[in-house]
């Protein structure tokens, strides 16, 4: 029986559920439905849409949103605080280290091999200090709960995490339709990320800048998915939206193109992939790209965030060795458990999983947005030989791990409120110092005992809170 | 301001605007065409020359209203059609979405896809109502940014994209009348003569300004005087001219400094003004067109190289 984030362990409510649970039964869902639409239609109007990569349709598609809240007391969240910040700080300990002098590996914690020959693994970065010795600017971890004091991390988004604006968007329809439920300021709030953001980047600003410095958003253009999500930040932090078209190198800065001549970058806040930064240092049949990026940023003329090659943090197959990081570099226990994963590169490993792949989650290394998973119990036979197969076929390309009784939280359904499996990804910046905006995007799968909560597996999106007391 | 983002939107604002235009050159050359003898005069053909689409005819021999439609209203082809130009319009707004107001952005959204695998026939059945379609739909977006968008520099760059836009299609609808001027020796400001001159007032919308100007008198002179050099009619060629300046002038106050456009703006305005009176006329009224024609094209050439689009 999975964990209902909503009651006790007698069936109360708990007490930072209270209110809203209060305020539930007074709408009633009939009327909460009704407000449900008024809120679609405001999406809608404000565009916030999430392209899916290959599934075709409509490449506009409205997320869905659920009305009622995920709440964190405020000691669940200061633990949470704590162990958000501890892992950001030992993954930038970590990258700072592998393209150094590589002492984990030395030490034999990790695998030279998993680092060294990763496609995520950059050699370009080697013996490079980014500024601050910051690689990852905004860290987003995602978190699953299975129990009242068990949190676990799913996996580390170190390169470019998605999916900001949904918490800033949802906390914004919610406070608008609902003032009521924030008139005693108990709900901490989350608007100044932007503000924090910007913050962030201009710290890590480049030895070359001289004054305020100049900070872009880069993104891939108009087509990317998350295009609304490029548009959005940049518009609440004030900052110019770039293509990679209207930016060029030269003495070792890069310009914009402006009405008003050339004018200086400081530092780029990239939403493009490594592969696509720079056609002369990284894939050169790329026709994204800035040419030269690469060295005006090894050179201390801008500052790329994330730093390229930061993807070997967040890596599948390096995931199992955080823990370990932590102790490494910080001295301290972790405080957020991993999920214990099973590596099929390892022979132990492989044997294992083949043998119980019927009640494991599989994942692809390399795979992201739950797609090429396999969910054991949730499967046929047939598929189950079929991904075997697969594994079989290059298991280092493998991970898998036992199906997790993830908790649920309170969701809308047709005619009552229904529980749903959730989980959570904060977003942790990283400059000069460390913040933690006090929330985070939920999802929520939407369909009764579905484990996938991807946007692009038909997963949905709620307002987190974290109460003040 | 990027100069991508100026570009776009000096674009967008052209690429509406000609849609509007050449919504209009089809009306102008639907009443022509019912004109009597209009069959020797091939007057379809000007349509296509003054757009410089004479090159997408698939046939020999006279143009009929069904290769005008195809060409300049369907073709997704041919980047001068009506069609062509709603989709341009339209990627050049999405990729500037943040400097768009979402008022604006709808009236952009609600039209690219209007006219896709829409047939000839059915075109033609409905001529007049997809026109004033078209027309309409300009207005609406020019209406979202009239009273939305903020008065930046990207306003000024769009207003003067479409200023240019209309000036230059003001003087083609003149330079169409040129190709099928009669000869010389005709009574000027009679008989079809004077229906063909009506009919490009009708065209532009401004056959009631004109009377309420000049009187009920229509002659060549006078039309052109309020084409070209009148300043109160909007779709006059130096009412087009003052708004560019206006907003050239704003522009090169944000950047601290004037440029090349702005003095082919002010070559342009004088130019106008020296010319009123039928001046073009006794010149020439084509060359005296082309001439315009070729000063709008450097000036937008002008714009490009100033702001680094």
């Amino acid at each position: 029986m999975s964990f209902f984030e909503m009651h006790d362990s007698e069936g109360g409510i708990r007490a930072c559920y209270a209110e809203v649970k209060r305020w539930i039964d007074e709408t009633g869902t009939a009327g909460l439905h009704r407000r449900l639409e008024e809120a679609e239609a405001i999406f809608r109007r404000i565009g916030i849409t999430f392209a899916v990569y290959g599934e075709g349709g409509d490449p506009e598609r409205l997320i869905p949103f659920d009305l009622l809240p995920r709440i964190f007391s405020r000691l669940e969240w200061q633990r949470l605080d704590q162990g958000i910040r501890q892992r950001a700080q030992a993954l930038n300990a970590f990258l700072y280290d592998v393209y150094h002098r590589g002492e984990i590996l030395r030490a034999g914690l990790i695998p030279q091999d998993l680092v060294y020959q990763n496609e995520a693994f950059r050699p370009e970065m080697i013996g490079f200090d980014p500024p601050g010795r910051v690689y990852s600017h905004i860290v987003g971890i995602d978190i699953v709960r299975t129990g009242p004091d068990t949190f676990e991390v799913l996996e580390d988004n170190c390169r470019t995490p998605s999916g900001v604006s949904y918490m800033l968007e949802n906390r914004e329809i919610m406070t608008r339709m609902f003032p009521e439920l924030f008139h005693r300021g108990r709900v901490v709030p989350v608007d100044n990320y932007p503000a924090q953001l910007l913050r962030t980047l201009k710290e890590v600003a480049p030895p070359a800048c001289t004054g305020d410095p100049v900070v872009v958003l880069l993104t891939p253009g108009s087509l990317n998915s998350a295009y609304y999500e490029h548009s959005f930040l940049a518009d609440l932090m004030g900052i110019e939206l770039v293509e990679p078209v209207d930016l060029f190198v030269e003495d070792g800065r890069v310009w914009k193109k402006t009405t008003a001549g050339p004018k200086v970058v400081d530092v780029i806040y990239r939403r493009i992939d490594d592969d696509y930064l720079d056609p002369l240092a990284f894939r050169p049949d790329s026709l994204l790209g800035v040419p030269g990026l690469f060295h005006a940023y090894r050179s201390g003329g801008v500052t790329l965030c994330s730093a390229p090659g930061a993807g070997i943090a967040d890596d599948k197959a390096i995931y199992v060795y955080v823990p370990e990081m932590i102790r490494f570099y910080l001295g301290e226990e972790p405080i957020l458990a991993n999920i214990p994963t099973w590596q099929c590169g390892t022979k132990e490993g492989l044997a294992y999983v083949l043998e119980h792949l019927s009640e494991l989650v599989a994942k692809e290394v390399h795979g992201s947005g739950g797609y090429g998973m396999l969910i054991g119990p949730k499967s046929t036979k047939a598929q189950i030989a079929a991904y075997a197969d697969r594994i079989r076929a290059n298991p280092s390309g493998f991970i898998a791990q036992p199906t997790l009784d993830l908790s649920t939280v309170p969701t809308l359904g047709a005619t009552d409120v229904v529980q749903r499996h959730a989980d959570f990804r904060p977003y942790c910046l990283v400059g000069k110092r460390m913040r933690l905006v006090p929330g985070g995007l939920t999802r929520v799968a939407l369909t009764e005992g579905s484990l996938v909560v991807n946007s692009s597996q038909g997963g949905g999106v709620k307002d987190t809170w974290v109460l003040r007391d | 301001m990027l100069s991508r983002t100026a570009d776009n939107l000096f674009w967008m604002a052209r690429y509406l605007e000609r849609a509007e235009c050449t919504a209009r050159l089809l009306t102008m050359g639907q009443r022509m065409a019912v004109l009597p003898g209009s069959a020797y005069r091939d007057e379809w053909r000007s349509v296509l020359r003054v757009t410089g689409c004479e090159g997408f005819l698939q046939h020999e021999g006279p143009v009929t209203e069904a290769d005008v439609v195809g060409i300049l209203l369907l073709d997704p082809e041919n980047p001068a059609s009506i069609q062509s130009c709603l989709v341009r319009a339209r990627a050049n707004g999405r990729s500037v979405r943040t400097k768009l107001t979402q008022e604006m952005w709808e009236a952009l959204n609600e039209s690219w896809r209007h006219f896709e695998g829409c047939a000839v026939a059915d075109a033609l059945r409905e001529l007049p109502v997809h026109l004033d379609w078209v027309k309409t739909r300009a207005s609406v977006f020019r209406g979202t940014m009239e009273t939305g968008m903020m008065r930046h520099a990207g306003h000024d760059f769009a207003r003067i994209g479409g200023a240019l836009e209309r000036a230059q299609m003001t003087l083609r609808l003149l330079d169409v009348k040129y190709y099928v001027l009669l000869p010389e020796t005709d009574v000027v400001g009679g008989g079809r003569d004077h229906y063909q001159w009506t009919s490009v007032l009708h065209a532009l919308s401004g056959i009631r300004a004109y009377h309420h100007v000049y009187g009920g008198v229509h002659t060549p002179a006078q039309i052109v005087d309020f084409l070209m050099v009148n300043r109160t009619f909007p779709r006059s060629v130096a009412f087009c001219v003052d708004q560019m300046r206006t907003h050239l002038v704003r522009l090169a106050k944000e950047h601290g400094t004037r440029s090349a456009c702005n003095e082919t703006a002010d070559e342009l305005f004088a130019l106008l003004k020296a010319g009123r009176n039928g001046v073009f006329i006794e010149r020439g009224l084509h060359e005296s067109v082309q001439h315009c024609l070729l000063l709008t094209n450097r000036l937008a050439n002008e714009i490009a190289d100033s702001y680094h689009f």
